[in-house]
């Protein structure tokens, strides 16, 4: 029984392109943006809407391996391919678009996007432990809230920033509560349904309408879990899927893992609990742009480092939600992810002797076979109801 | 009790029927339609053994055709397959290695034929079966005739890995008058060392078993035991561990049904 709201969800990015439209032609701003680091409180608090650019799609691919190198990652190359073929109306509706120094081939490729779209890039220190890192990035926040301001022709006042603080909480407890029924065994949501209600987030208009949606969702999934029912078996495999941000239209190794006996309980990475577990603080005594850096810092990306706050919510997450395996996935050529796979293979094989796969692939559909056999087979290894 | 395990490959199909601890086994090419040879397997197991389809309690169909076969009782993968069987051919081995047509894995396991752990080879043909065929054909041999051809050579180095390139540079090399048997030692020891590359990332393993058509390949298996260190278990059966891991693990789930 899959609860009635999820069909609202399913068909949400493509009606809020045109309640996007609509909100455009009334004036409002659009501002895009790539990451977690990107910190949607300032474009609130601009009065702007933000929207996500992250490409999760393969089809812009080709096109954009006209001008970039065909051996770095899939979901930069899709960024870019959406950009400049004019494919996604999120990008084309943009009045501004925020990068920011992640990643090598990210942060190069913002360089060719300025071509296409006014944008600004923000500076990443490389470490969140260094002494420097936080009034540094607190700076980048203030360099950013200027840019907003001179190109919106808007003035972002504290109290704005405050309220956006709120409203960016409220939207982050209501997905993570959402995330947190999970834990029930078996899972109430399958991980696909999960991502898709998480997803919407970044193509929601009106913020408060998009949470009111998931408190909805929040209630259906109660009701399916008081009635005992779940998508799953009991005792089906519970995996967790770290690594690479996924979306909708890169959900090809979530769909292969449910199709394949197991279920996606949860999510480490930045579709998941890796943006969700921590809120701004909302102290009003406190400078809100400190507050906004402070959090942002703790997001435990692979781009940093040492990103050992990754290991830690691993490990929480694999005692909070009971799994039986953890699922690593890396974007062909994302190097960071990559290599902190060594890490996270050894911290969930230490720390907890569960299996952990690693699979590295692409947005096509080229390698489905050989990630079936090797998700099957990993499945295989969970499963305790056979051999 | 009878099972039948079926391995499906993509170059010969494997068949193997239990019954009790009496084994009979077949194999034939795939072919172009791995259902018609999962099927042809059976018939002929059955023909061999005198018995009828009803006589059968369990199927287990497993190998990259496993889900063509809609008379199976289950499908599952080499991978878990592999893992029993080799168990049941070297006793303890705790490391499988099974490089087959299209692609090679490492298995590690608890001793008992339960994975814990696996890779396999990523989407190009490197370090499979498919490599040393095409190697093969470029220097205008059988693949059955490359361990006795390098038998004794002092390996010339392939620094290829890419099967295209490696078939130019073996080309050229064969073009500078370099000795056959030294080419087909070096491809030997590149093949070997790329799938102890994908072993030591999981860690060591005391005994191993190596399976899979590529088994049969003397040249191989050296280089790899020298690589890892370690003695290297072929069974004369070795290409039917798949076979073998279905209709152990079909005779189990009986077993454990009762
Ligand atoms: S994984 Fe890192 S770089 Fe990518 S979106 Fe998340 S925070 Fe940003
Ligand atoms: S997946 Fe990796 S390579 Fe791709 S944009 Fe994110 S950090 Fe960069």
């Amino acid at each position: 029984m899959r609860p009635e709201s999820m069909n609202i969800f399913d068909d949400l990015r493509g009606q809020n392109m045109v309640v996007l439209e609509n909100a455009k032609q009334s004036g409002r701003k659009v501002v895009g943006m790539y990451c977690a680091y990107c910190p949607q409180e300032l474009v609130l608090a601009a009065g702007a809407i933000p929207v996500s650019l992250c490409g999760t799609k393969d089809e812009p691919i080709a096109d954009a391996e006209k001008v970039l190198p065909r051996n770095i990652c899939p979901l930069i190359k899709s960024s870019f391919g959406f950009a400049i073929t004019g494919k996604c109306p999120y990008f084309y509706f943009s009045d501004f678009v925020i990068g920011e120094t992640t990643c090598d081939g990210k942060k190069k490729m913002f360089e060719l996007l300025g071509q296409h779209k006014p944008m600004h890039v923000m500076h990443l220190p490389q470490g969140a432990d260094r002494p420097g890192a936080l009034p540094w990035w607190k700076e980048e926040l203030s360099l950013l809230k200027e840019r907003l301001e001179e190109t919106l022709g808007v003035t972002i006042s504290d109290d704005s920033l405050r309220e956006a603080i709120k409203l960016s909480n409220s939207e982050q407890l209501a997905i993570k509560e959402l995330h947190d029924l999970n834990k029930f065994d078996p899972a109430p949501l399958s991980g696909l349904d999960l991502l898709t209600a998480t997803f919407m987030k970044g193509f929601n208009v009106n913020k408060l309408e998009g949470i009111a949606l998931v408190n909805k969702l929040i209630g259906e999934v109660k009701e399916v879990i008081e009635q005992g029912g779940s998508p799953f078996q009991p005792d089906t495999p519970r995996i967790l899927l770290t690594g690479c941000p996924v979306g909708i239209g890169s959900e090809k190794l979530i769909r292969l893992l449910e199709e394949n006996g197991g279920s996606v309980v949860c999510f480490e990475s930045c579709s998941g609990y890796k943006t969700l577990d921590m809120l701004v603080d909302e102290d009003e005594r406190r400078d809100p742009l400190e507050a906004i850096a402070e959090r942002s810092l703790k997001i435990p990306c692979s781009c940093m480092t040492p990103n050992e706050g990754r290991l830690d919510l691993l490990g929480r997450m694999i005692g909070e939600y009971r799994v039986d395996g953890v699922v690593d996935l890396t974007w062909q050529a994302c190097h960071t992810y990559n290599v902190e796979a060594e890490l996270v293979r050894g911290y969930v094989k230490d720390n907890f002797d569960i299996p952990c796969l690693h699979l590295e692939t692409d947005y096509s559909s080229s390698d489905l076979q050989q990630l079936k056999t090797r998700v099957t087979a990993f499945i295989e290894l969970l499963d305790k109801r056979w051999t | 009790m009878i099972t039948v395990g079926i391995d499906v490959g993509s170059i010969t199909t494997k068949a193997v029927l239990m019954n009790g601890s009496a084994w009979q086994s077949t194999l034939r090419p795939t072919g172009y339609s791995p259902r018609q040879a999962g099927r042809e397997v059976l018939d002929e197991l059955l023909d061999k053994a005198g018995l009828a389809q009803a006589d059968i309690d369990y199927i287990i169909a497993t190998g990259y055709g496993r889900i063509t076969l809609d008379f199976a009782d289950k499908a599952m993968t080499e991978i878990t397959c592999h893992a029993r069987g080799a168990h049941h051919l070297a006793p303890g081995a705790d490391l499988v290695i099974d490089i087959g047509g299209q692609d090679s894995k490492v298995i590690f396991t608890d001793g008992y034929g339960n994975v814990t752990d696996f890779s396999m080879n990523d989407k190009c043909a490197a370090g499979t079966g498919r490599f040393l065929q095409v190697m093969a054909a470029a220097m205008g041999v059988d693949v059955s005739e490359l361990a006795e051809l390098a038998r004794g050579m002092e390996p010339v180095q392939i620094s290829s890995m890419c099967t295209v390139f490696a078939e130019s540079e073996v080309i050229s090399l064969l073009a500078e008058g370099v000795e056959r048997g030294r080419i087909i030692a070096g491809i030997h020891r590149s093949v070997a060392n790329r799938v102890v590359a994908m072993a030591e990332r999981i860690g060591k393993g005391e005994l191993i078993a190596f399976t899979g058509g590529v088994a049969k390949n003397e040249g191989v298996k050296e280089y790899l035991a020298k690589a890892l260190g370690r003695e290297i278990v072929v069974s004369p059966e070795s290409q039917l561990a798949g076979a073998f891991g279905a209709a152990i693990i079909a005779r189990e789930k009986l077993l454990k049904a009762r």
